[in-house]
């Protein structure tokens, strides 16, 4: 292959010293600032800003209702709209996860209750969100529809214990959902 | 005529040559192998290395042929017009005229000159079609069913499915969850109609309480209405079944099986020495299976035995050393636990000190054993008999596992003589020290409490919490049998391997480590032994029968080693089937 050489452009007086260029920079920043303070900044209104430029003032200000649908937050399992917890603690989830965040602790159902004949369920279901790295395989392999990555995004606390999602915290955040696949239902 | 060059060449045709070893010769998928005369052709496939799926054929029971997912193409040479000569290839093998249809490799033996496809268009589709028509009512039960990821109807799917179905109409309903029996669960809607079970309860077990009922997609499998499936080898059938149709009660819903780690060892609740495969997650065990052996225990192995493992983590484990103090035990330090029984033991004259050993203990334990006795200068050294009633199938009347590994490493035909001995002279007073491996002497060797009051010093090692560790001065926790790693004879002589599944809780030893410390800290003198296969090549040092072997040569399907004359009854029965 050819070598191409390249000269270096030639700068006179003038932009060798960059005084110029340094005051330049200085005139765009103040008139940025001026355009902000009479709120005039472009696109504050679409990135739901404060109005003072496009800086969102976290966390009085959240970005909620701006998230994309497919944004993936905190998983969590949710229970249908018959008010059945949709988990059967097939533990595919344990297995696929890439940083082992979640523990299932399967059990049966007992023989009086309504979905007795669903047979299992989890009788612990951990996931530790320091592990979690909101990757969503558990949601891609979950052959029940039980497992979402909802739009919680903050997920904080004081310990370690603290930031491990046991299962009532799971269906608290995951809560109801609809329009899912009621396989388990008597046909007709 | 005899002499024309034609009828010498006829003599190394391939056909006689097997003939004069009993063979045949059989073509699969265009190699020409040879096989005893009579075999299965899934059997032949299987030695030439083809698997070719089936559900409904086992190796150790008959075969009915009907679950047809070992359908094969098939093919025998022409019969040749009256006079004419068959023709043959360069080789001498005669063509093959292959049949238009398929037939079942599991129930139709091999012979002369066969060829068999195991691929190809008619096979795959053979298999597709059965695979279709076995899933029409199969239930999506795969995310709770116990069976999913050794389900060989999962494992033929992904290969001869169709991915989707094409079935339309409602699926047969049948009864789910139905309690068949104390151990076994059974969901009628996943069962394929293989027959395996019935076979297995009819043939093997020989209490034929399972059977089909109704008929065509309805047929059902059934337990006796007067009968429950109770016999002690049930829960084989949760082995041989091809899918979830019975399950364990005891593994209902633990874990799923592709988190298990398998390790391959042997079973210690009888002198038979079942070869097992000891299921393990994270430290525990989650369920023992039988493993193949067909000189100790074919493919089966009895319930109490397998079920006979949740003591291992169970509330009453010992996990550290323990010292009495008055009524009760304090924890101790291994180092000073072993430095206060060298202390005690040590001013004693050799004829005031026993030692009772087991026959759980390995062939390495109680090569030790005897060390220390010689360390110690005493003669007394007796194992615990453990004697009760033989089921006649695999459960042995002697319930010590390692008897004959005893026989041969203390050197004595009757390794329980001197029992009575030691019993006689704790009571007397002539013996001082005791020291207990691995028995509950109160319980099994008729000991009571006030003969082990009299008792300047009693050293126990065991895993439980027992009445003779009440007793005792000094407790050592040891290690159970998925925990360490050794060898034991089994009473047919066949020296066989135990494996570490699981890391012993807490403190706890190997039973090994504990003797060689006690040996190390009585005599003051540094051990040189330090891994398992040092003191195994110690011990085959000293035993003519186990010369040259080392563990590892021991393998996974052990070794003879010795003649006994027994016969394990459930082989025998095997082999009198087969006649």
């Amino acid at each position: 292959m050819a070598v191409v050489k390249l000269q270096r452009p030639k700068l006179n007086a003038g932009e060798k010293i960059y005084f110029g260029a340094i005051l330049k920079g200085f005139f765009i920043t103040m008139s940025h600032a001026v355009r902000s303070l009479l709120g005039k900044t472009t696109g504050a209104k679409d990135l739901a800003s404060s109005g003072l430029g496009v800086t969102m003032q976290f966390p009085e200000q959240r970005w909620d209702n701006q998230l994309p649908e497919y944004y993936r937050g905190a998983p969590t399992l949710v229970i249908d709209e018959q008010g059945r917890e949709r988990c059967v603690s097939c533990q595919l989830c344990e297995f696929i996860c890439p940083p082992k965040a979640i523990r299932i602790t399967p059990s049966e159902i007992p023989t009086d209750d309504k979905w007795a004949k669903v047979e299992k369920r989890p009788i612990e279901f951990d996931i530790d969100m320091i592990r979690c790295i909101y990757c969503g395989m558990c949601e891609e392999v979950c052959p029940e529809q039980a497992i979402f990555l909802r739009k919680d995004y903050l997920v904080t606390g004081h310990t370690r214990a603290e930031m491990v999602h046991d299962k009532k915290k799971l269906y608290e955040i995951g809560g109801i959902r609809t329009g899912l696949v009621n396989k388990w239902n008597e046909l007709k | 005529m005899s002499d024309t060059p034609s009828a010498t060449a006829e003599l190394t045709l391939p056909k006689d040559l097997a003939a004069e070893k009993g063979m045949v010769n059989v073509q699969i998928d265009g190699v020409w192998h040879q096989f005893p005369k009579g075999m299965r052709m899934i059997e032949a496939c299987r030695s030439a290395g083809t698997i070719v799926p089936h559900y409904c054929y086992h190796p150790k029971l008959s075969a009915p042929g009907n679950c047809r997912m070992c359908l094969v193409q098939m093919g025998m040479p022409p019969r040749p017009a009256p006079g004419q000569e068959p023709k043959r290839d360069e080789y001498g093998y005669e063509p093959i005229g292959w049949m238009p249809r398929a037939v079942i490799a599991c129930a139709n033996t091999i012979s002369e000159n066969m060829g068999i496809r195991t691929t190809g268009e008619l096979v795959e589709k053979c298999r597709e079609g059965t695979m279709e028509f076995l899933l029409i009512n199969h239930p999506l039960d795969c995310p709770i069913c116990d069976q999913a990821g050794e389900c060989r109807l999962q494992e033929h799917s992904v290969e001869h499915g169709r991915g989707a179905s094409r079935f339309v109409d409602i699926k047969v309903k049948k009864p789910k969850n139905v309690d068949i029996g104390p151990r076994i669960r059974l969901d009628n809607e996943r069962c394929i109609l293989c027959s395996r079970c019935i076979r297995f309860m009819d043939e093997v077990a020989g209490d034929p309480v399972l059977g089909f009922t109704q008929r065509g997609t309805h047929t059902t499998l059934t337990v006796h209405p007067d009968r429950l499936l109770d016999s002690n080898y049930s829960l084989n059938t949760a082995d041989i079944c091809p899918v979830g149709a019975l399950t364990s009660n005891d593994f209902r819903f633990q874990m799923r099986v592709w988190f298990l780690k398998e390790t391959p060892t042997i079973d210690v609740n009888c002198g038979t020495g079942t070869n097992i495969t000891v299921w393990t997650r994270n430290n525990t065990i989650h369920r023992i299976t039988p493993r193949q052996n067909d000189a100790v225990n074919s493919c089966w192995m009895p319930d109490s035995h397998r079920l006979n493992f949740h003591y291992i983590d169970g509330e009453a484990r010992f996990n550290q050393p323990l010292v009495k103090n008055g009524v009760l035990h304090d924890p101790i330090e291994w180092s000073d636990a072993l430095n206060r029984a060298a202390e005690k033991l040590k001013p004693l004259a050799p004829g005031q000190i026993a030692i009772l050993a087991s026959g759980r203990m390995t062939n390495e334990e109680l090569h030790l054993t005897r060390k220390l006795a010689e360390t110690l200068g005493t003669s007394l050294v007796s194992l615990v008999p453990r004697f009760a009633e033989c089921d006649g199938m695999l459960i042995a009347a002697d319930r010590n596992p390692n008897t004959t590994g005893a026989k041969l490493v203390l050197g004595t035909e009757d390794p329980f003589a001197k029992l009575d001995a030691i019993r006689d002279g704790v009571r007397d007073g002539s013996i001082k020290a005791l020291l207990v491996f691995g028995e509950d002497i109160i319980t099994d060797a008729g000991f009571h409490f006030s003969d082990l009051a009299k008792l300047d010093y009693l050293l126990q090692t065991h895993i439980l919490a027992n009445p003779t560790a009440l007793a005792s001065h000094l407790v050592l926790p040891g290690a159970a049998f998925a925990e360490k790693r050794g060898s034991m004879v089994n009473l047919t002589g066949r020296i066989q391997r135990l494996n570490r599944a699981i890391e012993p809780p807490d403190q706890a030893r190997d039973d090994w480590e504990i003797l060689r410390d006690i040996i190390a800290t009585v005599s003051g003198e540094k051990s040189d032994l330090h891994a398992i296969e040092d003191v195994f090549k110690s011990l085959a040092g000293s035993i003519s029968a186990l010369e040259g072997l080392t563990l590892s040569k021991i393998g996974h399907q052990g070794l003879s080693v010795t003649e006994t004359g027994y016969q394990v009854p459930l082989l025998e029965k095997e082999r009198q089937r087969k006649l």
